[in-house]
């Protein structure tokens, strides 16, 4: 009697101290939970959330640090998915770069009605570009001077255009969207952003 | 009964954000200008436009209401039936009467439903308030809060379904998803960083989380109003590209049990200013 008491005592303090959830099943119960979460609101976002793409899943699955492997893996499928411009032509012109990097607008569940309207990038938000603009982020890194100091080349042109469009094909796990792969940006767009970092005369050079 | 001055405590609140609207930012100003916050913050900390929600929170608890025309004053907000002092502190927490984890709105939500007799639907219809229209439970959670003012949060993380919440919780907290690929833990998982100017709190670090979970809920000035803990979830998922975040979901809670392992010991001081 002592020692079932004693053995059911244990057992408890046991369960009470270890992970209750097998990775699997606590992964299952998550996403049920999750899905359940958005039933009432719009349902072709919610059906975009509750669907991860492998990239997404993979990096949801090691929030401390993919695993080397598997950050190559991202990078590899990523860099598939890269469309450059057929013209070749990879700058637009960096005052509508400036705009772009300045608009928050889009893909939030107010953002409607304005059939018109183009998406923002957001750029300030995570980073600083030109030095007149104090208010901005620190989520990425500096990309004041970006063209100055690496140069104006056809090749850093092309990595900005690519990291642009995905970001993942560069630091998988990144935290920067992936604009071009998940159409928040156009191609004309993406190419101002583009002349934004890389145009001589843009002011994040000056 | 707490004195209240509305006039002097916005005029405070008008005075605080024409400084700050018309101060210039000088060259160098990025450190400035969260010491500027800081000093508005405290400015505005002096007459808090959340002691109006507070007041009407009051009254509503002992109004009698709904088609049972009673109060919530024997609402159990898991101190006892009745004990508002102290409930806010240990909230989100497992009820056995639902057999479920609630934080202090879903715990409201199930007494209007049980004690005053509302459907559920009704008890939800107005979560968040709009101008010209108030929010029953921004004005319930503020008192609720504001009775535990000065507590230590000491949200209890011990029966299976709290701790299976942390563990979903923490989950979905690193959970990626979205046309952005944007997690809570995109802009809440690193120390020391910045969208456009505000700072963002790293929520798995007991200091910075304890200031955030301890100060919701807050009236927020960018609103006009009160915002709780729920709002505060599903506005960021609003940024996040995600859909409508469901009131009083599952998910919100273990979001708020998750981030509680690491607020609590810290001191709450809700309802709180906040931009």
């Amino acid at each position: 009697m002592k020692a079932t008491i004693l053995f059911i005592a244990g057992a408890t303090i046991l369960a009470g101290c270890a992970t209750q959830l097998s990775e699997s099943e606590r992964q299952m119960r998550a996403e049920r939970m999750f899905k359940e979460g958005f039933s009432k609101g719009n349902q072709e976002m919610a059906a975009r959330v509750v669907q991860q793409d492998e990239t997404q899943a993979l990096c949801s699955k090691y929030p401390r640090g993919v695993p080397e492997a598997i950050a190559s893996k991202i990078e590899k499928s990523q860099q598939a998915t890269i469309r450059y411009p057929a013209s070749g032509n990879l700058m637009g012109d960096w005052r509508e770069g400036e705009k772009i990097a300045q608009d928050g607008w889009g893909l939030r569940f107010t953002d409607t009605g304005q059939p018109n309207r183009t998406n923002g990038g957001n750029c300030y938000a995570c980073h600083q570009l030109a030095p007149q603009e104090l208010s901005y982020g620190t989520l990425g890194p500096s990309l004041y001077q970006f063209g100055k100091v690496r140069g104006y080349g056809l090749e850093i042109q092309k990595y900005a255009y690519g990291k642009v469009y995905n970001a993942e094909a560069y630091s998988a796990c990144t935290g920067m969207p992936r604009f071009g792969h998940n159409g928040i940006l156009t191609e004309q767009q993406i190419k101002d952003v583009v002349a934004l970092l890389m145009d001589p005369a843009s002011p994040v050079n000056q | 009964m707490r004195t209240i001055r509305p006039p002097a405590a916005l005029l405070h609140v008008a005075a605080a954000v024409a400084f700050l609207a018309c101060t210039p930012l000088p060259g160098s100003a990025q450190d400035k200008t969260s010491e500027e916050i800081e000093k508005y913050r405290r400015v505005l900390a002096e007459g808090n436009p959340a002691e109006l929600w507070e007041a009407r929170g009051e009254a509503l608890w002992s109004t009698k209401r709904g088609p049972h025309n009673v109060s919530l004053e024997k609402c159990d907000l898991g101190l006892g039936v009745g004990m508002v002092k102290g409930a806010y502190a240990q909230l989100p927490r497992y009820f056995a009467d639902t057999d479920k984890v609630q934080d202090v709105e879903s715990r409201l939500v199930s007494c209007m439903v049980t004690l005053q007799g509302f459907t559920e639907a009704d008890a939800k219809m107005n979560p968040y308030s709009a101008p010209g229209r108030h929010s029953d439970m921004e004005a319930l959670t503020s008192y609720i809060a504001a009775e535990s003012k000065g507590m230590q949060l000491n949200v209890p993380i011990r029966h299976a379904k709290e701790l299976e919440a942390f563990e979903l919780g923490e989950q979905l907290f690193y959970r990626r998803a979205g046309p952005h690929d944007f997690a809570c833990s995109t802009c809440h998982g690193d120390q020391g960083k910045r969208i456009r100017l505000q700072e963002l709190p790293k929520l798995i670090e007991p200091k910075e989380a304890q200031q955030i979970f301890t100060t919701w809920p807050a009236y927020r000035v960018s609103q006009g109003s009160v915002r709780t803990m729920q709002h505060r979830l599903y506005d960021c998922y609003w940024q996040m590209r995600h859909p409508q975040l469901d009131y009083t979901s599952d998910t919100a809670i273990s979001l708020m049990v998750f981030m509680a392992k690491f607020a609590n010991g810290g001191e709450i001081n809700a309802p709180a200013l906040k931009r």
